[in-house]
C-alpha cells in the first residue's frame, strides 16, 4: 500500500476524531506528572511498540538546533536589501522565491513577506497558539509563545514594543498580523542607514531574529558584529 | 463560549521578558524531546494539524494555565494517542517489563532516514475548492460571532476579540482547508481564505494609536458582507 509519510498534515485521510471534548479525566494524567519523566515514559512506550524511532527524534532535534533557524530568514532579508528585483519578487510571491531557495517546508508552506517602511511597522503574533515560519526562523522563542505576548500584542503593540526597547515615531502606524491560518508572515525590516555599498554577507549580520518578527529593528550599522 | 487558548486582548498577563536572541533553542532537553516526539507521532497519520491544535485547546483551563508550552504539547499528544485508539489508557498507566508486541501502525512510523524529506515537504493547506470567492480586496466585511457552527465547543480560528468587527479585505490567499470542519473529521471543506485588516479602534475600546491595525487570516464562512 502506498502512503505518503507526512506529519500532522493539514488534511488527508484520518480515522474519526473521538476526542472527548471536556473529559475531566484526561488520559495524560495517567503518565508521570513531572514533564521530563512524562516525555521519557511516552517515548519508551511508543518505542517498544515500534511506533517511533528514537533516532528520528534525534534527527528532528538536530534539524532545528543546527540546520534551520533565523540565519535562513536573515539571508532572505539581506538579499532583499541588496537586490531590488529580488525584493520586488519576494513581496509579490514569497512562496515561489522560497521554493527556489529551498526555504519552504513544515510550518512554512505558505509565506507572505511584509515590508516595514517609515509609514508602517509590521509585527507578527499568533494569539491562538504559536504559528511561526519555521523554515525561515526555526522554533519560536519562549516569549513568542508566552501568554503575555499572545494576549497583548494585538491590543497594545506599542507597549509590547517598548518592552523590547523599540519606540516608534507617532507617524509610523503599527500593523499586527495575527497568524490565524496556515499562512506564515515574515517581516522585512528597514535597511539600516549607512549600509550603502555593503555586501549581502555583511548585511546578513544586521538581521536579528526579532527584527523578522517585528519586535526589533535591524541592527544599526555602527553596532555590526565584528 | 470561548476556550482558554483564545487569549488575544486579555488583560493581566504582565510584562514580557524576552530571552536574549542567542538563548538556547530548547531551554531543557525534554523540551526538544517533546517537540520531536509530537512530530514523529504525527507521521503515524492518525490526526491532522487541526485535530492536534484542538487537542491542546481541550486541555482543562487549569492545566492549560499551569502547564508550560511543551507540557501542553505532551499532554495533548497523550490525549490524542488515546482518543484515536493508537494507545489505550492501560498502555499509558505502566511501562511493562516484558517485550511489547509490535503495533499494527508500526509500519507507518517515521524512520530517521526520512526526517529531512518529511520536514522539507511539510503539509500545504491550499486546495482546489468549488466555493467561489465572494469578496475581493477592498471589500468591507463583518466577522460573525466566533465559534464552531457544527460542533458545540469545537475548533475555530476566529478569535473572540475579532467577533462582530468590521474590516476590509486585504488579500485573497486562495482556498485553504477549513479548520472548523477538518478538526472534527468532517472533511477538509476548503474555502476561500482572506487576510482581513481591522482598524485597532474597531477591536478595542481604547486603541493605542489611531492609525494602528490588526490583520487576521479569516475563512469566507467567518465573514458577512457589509453594504456600503
Amino acid at each position: 500500500m502506498h502512503h505518503d509519510l507526512k506529519l500532522d498534515t493539514a488534511g488527508g485521510e484520518t480515522p474519526a476524531f473521538n476526542m472527548p471534548h471536556d473529559d475531566p479525566d484526561h488520559p495524560h494524567s495517567l503518565l508521570p506528572s513531572e514533564p521530563a519523566l512524562r516525555v521519557k515514559a511516552l517515548e519508551t512506550i511508543l518505542t517498544r511498540k515500534g511506533l517511533i524511532d528514537p533516532a528520528a527524534l534525534d534527527a528532528i532535534i538536530d534539524t532545528y538546533e543546527n540546520k534551520i533557524g533565523p540565519q535562513n530568514g536573515a539571508r532572505v532579508v539581506a538579499r532583499a536589501w541588496h537586490d531590488p528585483a529580488f525584493r520586488a519578487a519576494l513581496l509579490q510571491d514569497a512562496d515561489a522565491i522560497l521554493d527556489e531557495m529551498g526555504l519552504n517546508g513544515r510550518q512554512g508552506e505558505h509565506v507572505v513577506v511584509v515590508e516595514n517602511t517609515p509609514e508602517r511597522h509590521n509585527m507578527v503574533v499568533c494569539t491562538l497558539c504559536s504559528c511561526y515560519p519555521w523554515p525561515l526562523l526555526g522554533i519560536p522563542p519562549g516569549w513568542y509563545k508566552s501568554d503575555a505576548y499572545r494576549a497583548r500584542a494585538v491590543r497594545e503593540p506599542r507597549k509590547v514594543l517598548a518592552e523590547f526597547g523599540v519606540t516608534l515615531p507617532d507617524e509610523t502606524a503599527v500593523r499586527v498580523w495575527d497568524s490565524t491560518a496556515e499562512v506564515r508572515y515574515l517581516v522585512l525590516p528597514m535597511r539600516p542607514e549607512g549600509t550603502e555599498g555593503w555586501s549581502e554577507d555583511a548585511l546578513v549580520a544586521l538581521v536579528g531574529r526579532d527584527s523578522m518578527i517585528g519586535t526589533a529593528l535591524a541592527t544599526p550599522a555602527s553596532e555590526a558584529p565584528a | 463560549m470561548s476556550r482558554i487558548h483564545d487569549m488575544g486582548g486579555r488583560y493581566g498577563d504582565g510584562v514580557i521578558h524576552p530571552e536574549p536572541q542567542d538563548a538556547p533553542i530548547f531551554a531543557q532537553d525534554w523540551h526538544a524531546r517533546a517537540l520531536a516526539l509530537t512530530l514523529a507521532c504525527g507521521a503515524l497519520g492518525q490526526w491532522n494539524i487541526d485535530m492536534s491544535r484542538h487537542a491542546r485547546e481541550c486541555l482543562s483551563p487549569s492545566d492549560y494555565m499551569n502547564f508550560g508550552y511543551y507540557e501542553k504539547w505532551l499532554a495533548a499528544l497523550a490525549d490524542l494517542l488515546v482518543a484515536q485508539g493508537v494507545l489505550s489508557r492501560a498502555d499509558l498507566s505502566a511501562v511493562s517489563d516484558t517485550p511489547d508486541t509490535i503495533h499494527p501502525l508500526a509500519a507507518r512510523h517515521l524512520p530517521a532516514a526520512r526526517v529531512a524529506a518529511v520536514l522539507a515537504a511539510g503539509g500545504p493547506a491550499d486546495r482546489d475548492s468549488t466555493v467561489a470567492a465572494r469578496y475581493q480586496p477592498g471589500d468591507i466585511v463583518r466577522t460573525r460571532l466566533s465559534g464552531n457552527r457544527s460542533v458545540d465547543g469545537g475548533h475555530t480560528r476566529l478569535p473572540t476579540y475579532a467577533s462582530h468587527a468590521e474590516g476590509r479585505i486585504l488579500r485573497l490567499h486562495g482556498s485553504h482547508v477549513f479548520p472548523d470542519s477538518n478538526a472534527h473529521d468532517q472533511g477538509e471543506a476548503p474555502e476561500p481564505l482572506y487576510a482581513v485588516v481591522f482598524q485597532a479602534q474597531a477591536l478595542w475600546p481604547q486603541a493605542e494609536h489611531p492609525g494602528d491595525e490588526v490583520v487576521l487570516d479569516l475563512w469566507q464562512s467567518y465573514l458577512e458582507p457589509v453594504s456600503t
